[in-house]
């Protein structure tokens, strides 16, 4: 708690500056090294670590869904098959990651940290906005890393409560955030993904149709790209699937993962692409 | 060479204690008392955007009488501690206690060390899982921390709201009975003359409700004070969901008829026939 080298067990200094409503800005003040872009890197090069991959965004009328594979890969091993890569950042968010995953999951607990301090601290709820440049400055932190091949690359959706809409917004390394319209998707697999959303999304989806089309996007991803994961049946891994809309923050539970799953199964028996002969599929 | 005039150490404390008391002396009361469902904070204080009561933590809140500027400065430290603490470690390793410890050695070392003393007087508390649970710290201008069982006051009739609640607070108060005791505690006169009128448009009110999940602070609207107070309705708790709809959920009871209706309508969650839980 204490400054090294402060016995004596008051706050120190740092925290009793006034003005900053901002936890990343307050640690960086007292202690950067808790910042993962902060830390000196030693020489040579980086060793094999897990790297999260496939995540796909769905707008919906009055919300937006999140959805990511299980897996995460070091090179061609699959380092874990049940990893979680879509989180709720605060009660109207959530933030998906593509990258190294250590680091990843870092960058989204100081984010739901750097969000849940600004409300208690100003006593309101931060725009989806600031919450999206808020983010984009934590990338910009690791830029370093991102050169030794650490990249982190989020995407993030949340409920405008002024709009009363979803919104999306992707990410570059050097911390570029870009409003994405309808529908995106970042990681390994993306490239598939991105081309089963543009097939399947169309406006006025419904949250459970918006839900569907994510899954089968991650489906497509996991069909052609190994480092995603498909859902996995007999140890019933299914994505993790979030809907943010005027209500808030959910995850989709699993009973209703496992319906979904199960009907994209199905729906691809005897049809492994998954082709649309008619709008049956996406809509009912 | 210039000799300063000699002050002894006695002297000097109880200069400084004497200011800090009566800075403190001058602000409007804050009572914090236990009830079954959690702990209540009940201030006279009629801003409503310059709060008295804050959160600092799921579990912790932080009340303050005194100069404004000075408590502020020890909520804003007290949130960074806490968010430092739950993100290093883990949300469940955030106490009250290491809170009250770390206001107690800021507070002492300013009263010793620097030229004017925080006229502030504090409490740190924390709710427990059980009510024996529940965690009340009071900490003074110069650093002393004192552990309360069941309720605490502060401020300018700090004395006589203290006499009152030692005689009629018991464990196991309702919310409207706890709010009834503060309430008629600030409305007091100490010097024994008939009590003032405190509408609860003067009045800041919060919960850490033990029912809850998570971040346990809610900040209680006007309308549903005023229906606990009244001894004809029969309200007498929060509702534990948070109404639906865009916003902050920070605050409760800020438009519903009665708690019935509220405690339905956050449990009928709209969409509850689409598949998702």
């Amino acid at each position: 708690m204490s400054e090294p080298g402060d016995q004596s067990g008051r706050l120190p200094r740092a925290y009793l500056v006034p003005g900053s409503a901002s936890f990343s800005d307050f640690i960086s003040a007292h202690d950067p090294r808790l910042l993962p872009g902060r830390r000196p890197l030693p020489a040579g090069t980086v060793p094999e670590v897990p790297h999260g991959t496939t995540i796909v965004a769905v707008e919906f009328a009055g919300g937006v869904v999140m959805a990511g594979d299980r897996r995460a890969t070091m090179g061609s091993l699959i380092a874990h098959r049940e990893i979680e890569k879509v989180f709720a950042a605060d009660e109207y968010s959530c933030v998906g990651i593509a990258g190294t995953a250590g680091l990843a999951i870092e960058l989204v607990k100081l984010f739901q940290v750097e969000l849940e301090h600004y409300e208690k601290i100003e006593g309101t709820l931060m725009s989806l906005e600031g919450k999206a440049n808020r983010l984009a400055t934590m990338i910009r932190g690791n830029l370093g890393l991102a050169m030794q091949g650490l990249a982190v690359v989020p995407l993030f959706a949340g409920y405008d409560i002024d709009d009363g809409r979803g919104r999306i917004y992707s990410y570059d390394v050097t911390g570029g955030c870009y409003a994405e319209r309808h529908h995106h998707s970042v990681g390994s697999g993306s490239l598939f993904a991105r081309g089963a959303l543009k097939k399947l999304w169309h406006p006025g989806l419904d949250p459970a149709q918006a839900v569907r089309v994510a899954v089968e996007a991650l489906y497509d991803a996991a069909d052609d790209d190994s480092a995603t994961g498909g859902p996995d049946l007999n140890r019933r891994i299914f994505p993790v699937v979030g809907v943010v809309n005027v209500e808030g923050y959910r995850r989709v539970d699993e009973p209703s993962m496992q319906a979904v799953v199960d009907a994209v199964v199905a729906g691809r028996r005897g049809d492994p692409g998954g082709a649309v002969q008619d709008d049956a599929r996406v809509t009912s | 060479m210039n000799m300063p005039f000699y002050v002894s150490p006695e002297q000097l404390m109880k200069d400084r204690a004497d200011y800090a008391r009566k800075g403190i002396a001058r602000g409007r009361s804050v009572v914090v008392l236990a009830y079954d469902g959690g702990i209540a904070f009940v201030a006279e204080n009629p801003s409503r955007a310059l709060h008295k009561i804050s959160e600092i933590y799921d579990r912790i809140a932080f009340a303050a009488v005194g100069k404004y500027n000075e408590f502020e400065n020890l909520r804003v430290a007290g949130v960074r501690y806490a968010d430092l603490r739950g993100y290093s470690y883990d949300r469940s390793d955030v106490t009250a206690r290491g809170l009250a410890n770390a206001y107690a050695q800021t507070l002492g070392t300013v009263f010793t060390q620097e030229s004017k003393p925080y006229e502030v007087e504090i409490v740190v508390a924390e709710v427990g899982a059980r009510p024996e649970l529940d965690q009340i710290y009071r900490l003074t201008y110069d650093g002393s921390v004192a552990d309360e069982r069941g309720f605490v006051a502060m401020g300018g009739q700090a004395e006589s709201i203290t006499t009152a609640l030692t005689e009629q607070w018991r464990p196991g108060l309702s919310l409207g009975e706890a709010l009834g005791l503060a309430v008629a505690g600030l409305a007091a006169d100490p010097a024994g003359g008939p009590a003032r009128a405190v509408g609860t448009d003067q009045l800041e009110v919060a919960v850490l409700d033990r029912q809850r999940e998570r971040r346990l602070f809610r900040r209680i609207a006007a309308p549903l004070v005023d229906r606990l107070l009244s001894p004809s309705d029969p309200t007498d708790d929060v509702p534990h969901e948070d109404e639906r709809g865009p916003g902050p959920h920070d605050t409760v009871g800020m438009d519903s008829p009665s708690l019935g209706a509220a405690g339905a309508s956050g449990t009928d969650t709209p969409g509850t026939d689409t598949p998702y839980g």
